[in-house]
């Protein structure tokens, strides 16, 4: 043992094992020896409820003129609702991330009081114009963020480990691409504004290819977990690129494939390109190979070109956004755009304030362009912390993925953080015509039943992703554990004679 | 105008406070963050040292390292590191594709964390981590702990190991 020690062979990538310390480095902490990440999250839920509450109150106070002890009761009550999550956290997921909650609740809240806020401009205009008055989009909301915290609870209680989904990836595989195929169903499907996206029961209806999504990042990541080594070993080279083999590769494209066909033919462009990104982030978190995502880039550039000379409503799109304010297109094709950026510069820096400019100018303002109506009344500053608010969250899900121990619990925190990123960047640059316009919502705040709900599931695995990941191991060693007393008892003790 | 309304200035102060309020939350939410990626380092170096993430086998006494029997170090036979030599001590040998692998095999046909090497009471056991392509010592497949004997071959993937006095 004189010898010094011989340099082992060099790390094959250090600097992705150096972010994967950094990132996990800190003590894993056991049973009764938790960090007070739940009294934080309370903390903060306490504060997201007074953002809400005072988002309310600024709203009142510029509407009516006076405030109500009604203001403080909804607030409450609003704050009661998100509390039942916090409970559920609790006692399902008690070392899990303790910002995600109170950040979506923020969010939601905003998201509440601006559509109660258009809702008032609508009731106004139709007192005004002696028509009847609009149904309430608020409270039809709100029994939807009901709906979305049962859904988060339940969630929570029943996905104990996630590991557990990953056995269940075909059947979730079938389930997605059903669940996508229902709105064409005719009795259950209708058709809202030319897409055929949704299913009605009753006064609701329900965009399936919300909850889709999700259900297919499972049979995505289930599968990439299963077929991970045959998937990297066994590969042709194929012009510099590794390829794995056509059978291996099968069952992913040809649920990519479906879902992606299924969508463009709903005309439902924004799902379709969540999904994209989707799958080609997956690919690549799984396969640790950068020439997925140029192969996806290309891929996607091609399909872009294809999309706008076979589709009609693409080129309208493209038009819109490349010549917004040209000829007639302000007040034909790209109206509701252009409004929405008037609605943006009205805001200015720090915004007309709450209920005292006029988003009700633009169409639809409180599903795709309730960022257009948070940014005239909250100014750049309010849209700043917004989207502030979404890379924290994003932040958050990766922070989970990196923490994770299991390869399918870091590709669906991974699959699900990306995800909502790519769903923020596209709807947010679209109202902001960076990109064309897509028709997505805004996680947590626009109006709309299967986002909200999605996304509660999607924030629901998050957490479960980082409670697991931070909680000391039941011994979850990938192989069985050595007991060096079981082994001298049993009987191989023999070769030690010869 | 309508009385009730609320002056001007009562009205921006309202719209003032409420983004400082908002922008509370976001900075609010950023410290436990904060908090919670780099932690507070004073108390965690008060409550010693963080447990360990796996349990690792409890170290065997130093009398075997002294036995004239008792291999001294792991030599790679065959595959791309053959040559390479790894002093053995009293603690544990990981091997595997794994980068924090004691031995890190650049071979395909080994699995992240493939198999290790304990020792125990003067002897060293191969033990196989549920790889994929499984481990073999001599010629049958290593499905528990299994003693190594000097100057047996212990093959991973297309690499060979022995341990040499």
């Amino acid at each position: 043992m004189t010898r010094p020690p011989i340099p082992l062979p060099p790390l094959r990538r250090p600097r992705s094992a150096d972010l994967t310390a950094t990132f996990a480095g800190l003590p894993l902490p056991r049973g009764n020896d938790l960090p007070p990440y739940r009294r934080r999250e309370l903390a903060l839920l306490v504060y997201a409820g007074v953002v809400a509450t005072s988002a309310l109150a600024a709203l009142t106070l510029a509407d009516v003129g006076q405030l109500s002890l009604e203001v403080l009761t909804i607030g409450m009550g609003f704050f009661c609702l998100w509390a039942l999550a916090h409970l559920a956290v609790r006692r399902f997921a008690p070392a899990a991330d303790p910002v995600l909650l109170p950040l979506v609740v923020t969010l939601n809240g905003l998201g509440l009081v601006m559509i109660y806020r258009l809702d008032l401009a609508k009731s106004e205009a139709a007192k005004r114009a002696g028509t009847h008055i609009p149904p309430s989009a608020a409270q039809v909301q709100l029994v939807w963020t009901l709906l979305a915290v049962i859904v988060f609870v339940l969630v929570l209680a029943v996905v104990r480990d996630l590991r557990s989904l990953a056995r269940y990836a075909y059947t979730a595989g079938l389930v997605g691409i059903v669940g996508l195929l229902l709105p064409i169903v005719p009795g259950i499907g209708t058709s809202i504004n030319g897409a055929r996206l949704w299913l009605r029961i009753g006064p609701f209806s329900f965009q399936p290819s919300e909850v889709s999504k999700i259900i297919i990042l499972v049979f995505f990541a289930g599968y990439l977990v299963n077929k991970r080594d045959v998937l990297s070993l066994a590969s042709r080279s194929v012009l510099g690129m590794k390829l794995p083999r056509a059978r291996d590769l099968g069952p992913l494209l040809v649920a990519w494939l479906a879902s992606l066909g299924i969508l463009v033919v709903q005309n439902d462009l924004g799902s379709s390109l969540l999904f994209f990104g989707m799958f080609m982030v997956v690919l690549y978190v799984a396969t640790e190979r950068a020439s997925w995502i140029i192969f996806g880039l290309l891929l996607f550039m091609i399909g872009a070109v294809i999309g706008y000379h076979l589709f009609g409503h693409v080129q309208v799109r493209v038009n819109g956004w490349l010549h917004a304010f040209d000829g007639d297109n302000p007040s034909n094709q790209s109206y509701q755009l252009v409004q929405g950026l008037y609605g943006f510069a009205a805001g200015g820096i720090t915004g007309t304030g709450l209920g005292q400019g006029h988003p009700q100018k633009v169409p639809f303002a409180n599903t795709d362009f309730i960022m257009a109506s948070l940014g005239e009344e909250l100014g750049l500053t309010g849209v700043m912390a917004i989207l502030t608010m979404y890379a924290l969250i994003v932040l958050r899900g990766m922070r989970a993925a990196l923490g994770a121990k299991d390869a399918f619990g870091k590709l669906i925190a991974t699959g699900l953080s990306f995800t909502l990123a790519l769903q923020v960047f596209v709807q947010v640059g679209g109202v902001m015509r960076l990109i064309p316009l897509t028709g997505l919502t805004l996680p947590f705040v626009s109006y709309g039943g299967s986002s909200i709900v999605a996304n509660a599931a999607i924030i629901a695995l998050l957490l479960r992703v980082s409670d697991s990941a931070r909680r000391a191991p039941e011994p979850v060693l990938d192989a069985p554990l050595f007991d060096p007393g079981a082994v001298s008892e049993s009987p191989t003790q023999v070769v030690k004679t010869t | 105008m309508d009385p009730t309304e609320p002056s001007e200035l009562v009205l921006l102060i309202v719209k003032i406070g409420f983004l400082a309020l908002l922008w509370g939350f976001v900075l609010v939410a950023v410290r436990a963050v904060r908090l919670d990626m780099f932690g507070p380092t004073k108390r965690q170096q008060r409550r010693g040292p963080p447990p360990m993430a796996r349990p690792t086998p409890p170290s065997p006494p130093p009398q075997p390292v002294h036995k004239p029997r008792s291999p001294s170090k792991l030599v790679v036979t065959k595959g791309h590191l053959a040559g390479t030599t790894i002093p053995l001590g009293s603690s544990p040998v990981t091997i595997g594709r794994a980068q924090d692998s004691t031995l890190v095999l650049e071979d395909d046909f080994a699995s992240g964390r493939h198999a290790r090497l304990v020792p125990h009471d003067g002897q060293w056991f191969v033990e196989d981590l549920g790889s994929t392509n499984g481990t073999y010592l001599n010629r049958t497949k290593v499905t528990s702990p299994m003693p190594v004997p000097l100057g047996a071959p212990v093959r991973i993937g297309k690499t060979v190991l022995e341990l040499h006095r």
